[in-house]
This record gives C-alpha cells, structure tokens and sequence, in this order.
C-alpha cells in the first residue's frame, strides 16, 4: 500500500472522532422519556404498546377513513369508552398536554411531527 | 467524459464563476422563500401563478425546441446538422432541469412533490406533465449522451439507441401539448381556453428553441473556433422564420376571434395585455414591445444578408428570443389570470427576491448547458480537429 | 407461414389490448363528466337548469335568498364570523394574502356574464354571499395532481386533505369562482407578545392550515357528520336567508324550494352544475 504511514493513521483519527460521542456517554441513558398519562381515563383506543409503536399510523388511516371513505367519526374501545376519531377531538381530550405526553417522547426520538403546525393543541389560547 | 469539462482557459472559468455567484445569490433567496413561504413573491389570491410558473412554460417549449434538430436529422438523414444535433439535446436538458427547478421553486409544500407519484392521478394534467418532462429528461439525457460518447471514442453509436432517438421526437412535441393542456382546459379562463394554445406553444417554441441554439453555436463560433457549418444554420434560419410566421399568424387569430366575436370574456385579456383594461396597463409597453419586435426579427432573418453576416444573425435571434420570451414567459401566464372570473383585476409585480430565485435557476441552466457544451465542444474538436 | 402467424397474433394481441384499454382510459380522464352527459338533454348549462342528478349518494346544496340579505342588515357579515371563527380562517388585512371562505360580492361581480344594462338599482346593492359552490362536476378536482382535493363520494362535498395539498394551486387556477385561497405564509404567526397575529379568536376544537397549501369552505362536513347544518346557515337562524339541504331528496326542502322558485346559479355555462343557488 502506497502511503502507508498517512493513511492508517488518518483512518485511526477518523475511526476515533466517530466514536467518541458514544465513548464518552457511555454507561449514560440519559433522560428517559416518562410521558403523563391521563388519570381520568380508563383505557386507550388501542393496547398501549399497540400505540407506542403505530399510533401515527393510526392517526393517518382515521384521517383517510373519516374524510375519504366516510367512516365513522366516533368508534368504541375494546373496554366500551366511545372516543372521537381524532387527534384534536380524540386523543388530546384525554391526554390533555402536548408537552408533557408527546414531546417527551418525540423529543427524545428527536423527531418533529408536524402536527402542531395545523392542529391546536389543547388549553393553547390566545 | 465529463473530465473534458474540467479543462478550459480563464475565460471558461470567469463565466462558471459568475453563473454560480448568481446561482448562491438565488439559493440564498430560495432559503428565505422556503423559510417565510410563497408570500415572499408577488402572488396573491389573485394572480397565483407568477413569474416561476410563466419560466417554466417558456422553457418548456425551448426543450421541446431542440427537436427541431433531432427530426432533421435523424429522420431526413439531414447530414448538415451532424454536428449541433447534440447541442440540440443537450438545450434540451439543461431546458427541462430548469423547468422541474421552476416547478419546485413554486410549490408552497416542496418536500411533498413525491404525492404526485404516490397518489397519481390520470385526470389532473399536471400528472401527465410530470410524466412527460421527466421522460423528456431521460430520453435526452441517454441518447445525447451515448451518442456523444461513441463519436469520442470513434465509433458508430450503439443500436439500442435508435429507438430513443425515434421516440423523442413525438415525445418534445408531447411536452409542449400536455403543458399547453395545463392552461387550455381550465373553464373560467377565457384567454387560455383555446384550442390552439397547443400549436401555439409549439410554433413560438420552434422558433426560441433554435434561435437560442444559434446564439450557442455562434457565441462558440466566436470564443472557441467552433464552426456549425453554413448550410446547418441557414437551415436553422429557415426553421425560425417559419416557426415564427406560424406563431404571429396564431396570435393573429387570436386576436380575429376575440375582437370579431365581440365576447367580452375574450377581448379582456387582451385588452389588458396591448391595450389596458379599466386604466390597468402595466403589461402594455412590454406587450407592445415584444409584438413589434418579434415581428421585425422574423422578417430580418429571412433576409440573406442577415443570415450571412454572423453578428447580424447573433442581435436577429438574440432580439426574437426575447420578443418570444415577453409574449409567453411573461404575457401569457400573467394575462391569463387578469381579469380574475369574478372579473376584479388584480396586477401583478414581482418582488426582487423572487427575481433573484429565477435568475438563480437560469444561472443553474446555464451552468448545466455551458458544462455539457465544453464537453461537445471538446469531443467536435477532437474529430474535426 | 409460422411467422406470418406469429406476427398476426402479437397485432391481434395489441390492438385487442388498445381496444379495450382505450375507452376505459378515455372514460377515466373524462371521470365526473359522464354523468353529466348520460341521457339528459345536453343545452346550455346541463339541459337541466339546475344540473344533472349527482352519482353520489347524497348531494347537499343551499338556496341562498338574496332578498333576505339585503333586508336584514348585517345577517351576511354574521354568516361570515360564524364560519370564519369556527374554520380559524385567518384575516391578514390585506389582498395579497387573503385568505376567505364565504364572503360578500357585488351583484356584477358575481353574476359578471348577466348584463348589467339598465339594471334595477336594487340589484347593485345586493349583498351576494359567495362560497364554495360544491360543483356536482368540479373543475379544481379535475386539476389536482395528487387528489389533496376530492369529490367526496357518499354526500358529494368537494373536500380539502391538507396533509397532502403540495400547494401548486393548480385548483385556483381551475375554479371559475375564485372560491380557493392559497396560505401564503404562516397563518399562526405570532407577534412579540406571543399572540396569533391574525387570528382574534383560537376555535380549539378546529384545527388551523400551515403555509403552503391552498384551503377552501368545506360546506361544513366535520359539523355535517354530526347532524349539525353548515355554521353559516346556523347563523342565518329563523329568517329563512339560507336553505340546506339534500338536492337528491326529492322530499326535502330545498328541492321543494327549487322547484316552487326561480333561481339562479353562477355561471352554469362552464358546465360545473353548482351546488348553490341564489334567489334574486
């Protein structure tokens, strides 16, 4: 191999910067997302690990069910409680605060939903 | 090959320097754009199609333009274009990057282009123009190219190639209907719904297609030795001219029907656009301007004289391009929406920053051409020396 | 021999292909205005006056009694709060971003292809409220690339989903009444003290729209679903202004309405067959 003495290093350097972020957070979880759950409420619409893994799915066949194929705007969970297909209207009359229920948890996953951009999040007022 | 482009003297690099200055200029002004949304231009309820829109059209027809080298050639075995046919294709790419650049500049949701193809839909026909541009794209992008390929390394192009060739030539005509289609098919639109916004598109792209290729070729003349041949740009000369005949005899027509029917709906906006229409006239000087001088132009390119003197030929094409530029990069799309179909009028000026986005997006068309240009140029220069 | 056949089978093949595909193309380019044409009498404006029978299930228009908003000061300002406050419909104060879902137009404006020679006074002053006309053959829906904007197919609303509008206003371009706005900028901006600039009022249980994409009056189908009537006939109260109801009904009283009055509709010569219509 030609330039063998800048290479290896070079490649060494490169190896270490990219992984010293890991390094040096290590044994470190950090803040564990604990998003609030409502008191009130008996159950959700779906089994709670049903929801942590799709619920954005959900969120997106209620959409195109209700305004495309004429679906139901109101439906009835597994345990009987009648809920609104929506996420104004459904979910957040129950999980009444953006900041602690679902920024805890997109926060941490570093993602930005755009929901907000549209829809009003609850007790937000002018 | 594209190594060819990497080699050139200051002057080559002047110019790429100067065009991406602008086009950082534009991107920048694209960032606001994107940040504060389309209110950052001069739209409005309105008019809400501006200045990226009217660019696009007009562009779409200087892509559609360079068939008018293909067919000679190919189909008419019409040797003498041998060597500009492939500046013809490559017009016609670095033409429709522009346009899918325009087209993106005017979305007000960017980063959901991609609906269109996850949710096509046959009767919208800015569907079929995705289609058809993208495949304009492709299909010159594969046979300018390959074709260039083979002449640089001295062989007879490969036959998978033939086809493509064939097919592009329907397919530029194809590009200039479906997006004629995007106007001529709207009701509440009198002055776009005519029947022969298609041909129209197509005659006045006939003619500033290749009067913009002439300039290429004559500026290459000049600064890098590069002879299109006599016989290739008197041939190019006719086609203008003819092109251009049928598009003043088309507005011609336009005009007949609407002053001769005396339909309101139909003189308004031409009212507005030679004339003014309730002390509205902002569009008029420019109208009036591109009218007489597109007019001019096409008589001084059928003159001999014109033709054979290259500076002449150079101001001839340079000032019918822009007459053609007025009528349908600026008049036609903006026309269309004044009056409004609740007959209020609405005038429509562009603000700076989105006069730097199109500047940037042209400079980025330009940028793609001159690059795939020096790389033809090197190519000829290696054959004939 | 053989490859005589072979060549006849693959033609016989294509052009069985393109027979059969061809119309079936043909009719999907030209879908909702098959409808409009099937055994009815094709005159100015559908034959029908009124429009063609709707394919969807159920067809909701409104008579609009204009006589009743010119006597009844304010009724049509009050018709636009009610839908403007419940829809978060943002007001910029000005024209280049106007955003509006039912507003107030001149009788001239928008009636413009009736003659306005020797026209009753009476008429230039009418208050016209203008709308969404839920057109029964859409031209905005035809011109969406993505189906962001949609004839719903059970009651036949021309809908909006503005998670997937990509904002190319192709369907301001279409619509001949001017009844489609485009968000050109943020409609939730906030000034320094933190309040929404140009919304008065937050309505919590309607979302607002994002910039970017184009955003029109829904005939109210969130309120419609519930077995409520739109927000601007609610507003109209007892006073008869505004009718709504099922055009397919033959029974309800709308369609009474329609057939006992004269009414107009805009423009019915661009073929859109209207859900709205206006007694002069």
């Amino acid at each position: 191999m030609y330039d063998k003495e800048k290479i290896i290093p070079g490649l060494i350097v490169f190896v270490l910067i990219a992984v010293f972020p890991i390094l040096y957070n290590r044994g470190n979880a950090g803040h564990i997302p604990n998003p609030e759950k409502p008191k009130a409420a008996r159950e959700c619409v779906r089994p709670v690990q049903d929801m942590r893994e799709s619920h954005m799915q959900l969120l997106i066949d209620w959409r195109t069910d209700v305004i495309r194929d004429n679906g139901a705007r109101y439906a009835t969970a597994a345990g009987g409680t009648r809920y609104a297909r929506s996420l104004q209207l459904g979910c957040m009359k129950c999980h009444d605060s953006k900041r602690k229920f679902c920024d805890e948890c997109h926060n941490y996953a570093a993602v930005k939903p755009y929901c907000w951009d549209c829809h009003i999040e609850p007790k937000e007022n002018m | 090959m594209i190594d060819k482009a990497l080699k050139g003297d200051t002057r080559y690099w002047i110019w790429l320097a100067f065009l991406l200055g602008v086009m950082t200029l534009g991107g920048l002004s694209y960032v606001q754009q994107f940040k504060y949304g389309l209110g950052y231009t001069g739209m409005s309820r309105d008019v809400s199609w501006g200045v990226y829109i009217a660019q696009f059209t007009f562009l779409v027809g200087v892509a559609a333009g360079g068939v008018m080298l293909v067919l000679p050639y190919y189909l008419h075995d019409f040797k003498a274009f041998g060597r500009i046919t492939v500046l013809g294709e490559f017009m016609a790419i670095a033409a429709v990057s522009m346009c899918l650049m325009f087209i993106l500049a005017d979305l007000g949701q960017p980063a959901r282009v991609l609906n269109v193809i996850l949710h096509p839909t046959p009767n919208s026909m800015l569907f079929w123009d995705m289609i058809v541009l993208n495949g304009y794209l492709f299909l010159n992008i594969i046979c300018g190219w390959v074709i260039l390929n083979a002449e640089a390394k001295e062989v007879p192009p490969p036959k998978w190639v033939k086809p493509f060739v064939y097919i592009s030539i329907p397919w530029a005509i194809s590009i200039h209907t479906v997006t004629a289609f995007l106007y001529a098919g709207l009701p509440g639109r009198h002055f776009w719904l005519t029947a022969i916004m298609a041909p129209r598109f197509l005659a006045s792209a006939f003619a500033a297609g290749p009067a913009l290729l002439l300039i290429c070729a004559m500026a290459m003349k000049k600064y890098a030795n590069f002879d299109p041949g006599e016989k290739a740009v008197n041939k190019l000369c006719t086609i203008i001219s003819y092109a251009a005949i049928a598009n003043f005899f088309f507005i011609g027509l336009e005009f007949f029907t609407a002053y001769y029917s005396n339909i309101p709906g139909h003189m308004h906006t031409l009212d507005y656009l030679f004339f003014g229409l309730e002390g509205h006239d902002n569009l008029v000087p420019f109208m009036r301007f591109s009218m007489v001088l597109g007019l001019i132009a096409t008589i001084a390119i059928m003159v001999p004289a014109v033709r054979r003197n290259d500076r002449y030929l150079v101001i001839t094409c340079a000032a019918l391009f822009l007459a053609l530029w007025i009528d349908k990069g600026v008049g036609l799309v903006l026309g269309g929406f004044v009056p409004n179909p609740l007959e209020y009028i609405t005038e429509y000026v562009p603000t700076f920053g989105e006069l730097m986005i199109t500047a940037g997006i042209w400079a980025t068309g330009f940028f793609i051409l001159t690059i795939l240009y020096k790389v033809a140029l090197a190519v000829d220069r290696q054959i004939h020396g | 021999m053989d490859i005589k056949r072979r060549k006849f089978l693959k033609l016989a093949g294509l052009s069985a292909v393109a027979g059969i595909g061809a119309p079936s193309a043909f009719n999907m380019l030209l879908r909702g205005e098959v409808s409009a044409s099937e055994g009815k009498p094709s005159g100015h404006g559908g034959g029908e006056g009124h429009g063609a029978a709707s394919t969807t299930k159920y067809r909701y228009g409104i008579v609009i009694d204009v006589r009743k908003f010119a006597s009844i000061k304010g009724l049509a300002g009050k018709c636009i709060k009610a839908c403007h406050t419940i829809h978060n419909v943002p007001n910029y104060g000005n024209k280049k971003d106007e955003i509006k879902w039912v507003w107030v137009e001149s009788y001239e404006h928008a009636f413009p292809e009736h003659s306005q020679y020797k026209r009753n006074e009476r008429l230039h002053k009418l208050p016209i409220l203008t709308m969404c006309n839920h057109c029964d053959n859409p031209p905005c829906v035809r011109a969406c690339p993505t189906q962001a904007t949609f004839k719903n197919k059970e009651n036949g609303i021309i809908m909006m989903d503005y998670h997937r509008c990509i904002g190319c206003r192709f369907c301001m371009a279409a619509c001949p009444y001017g009844a489609r706005s485009f968000n050109w900028r943020n409609p939730r901006e906030k000034d320094s003290q933190g309040r929404y600039r140009f919304l008065e009022r937050i309505n919590p249980d309607y979302p607002c729209r994002m910039r970017g994409v184009v955003e029109k009056c829904t005939l109210c189908v969130e309120r419609i679903d519930r077995g409520q009537i739109p927000a601007c006939v609610e507003a109209t109260g007892n006073t008869g202004a505004m009718i709504f109801g099922d055009l397919n009904d033959p029974n309800s009283e709308i369609s009474r309405v329609l057939r006992e009055t004269f009414t107009i509709q805009r423009k019915p010569a661009v073929g859109t067959h209207p859900s709205l219509f206006y007694i002069i």
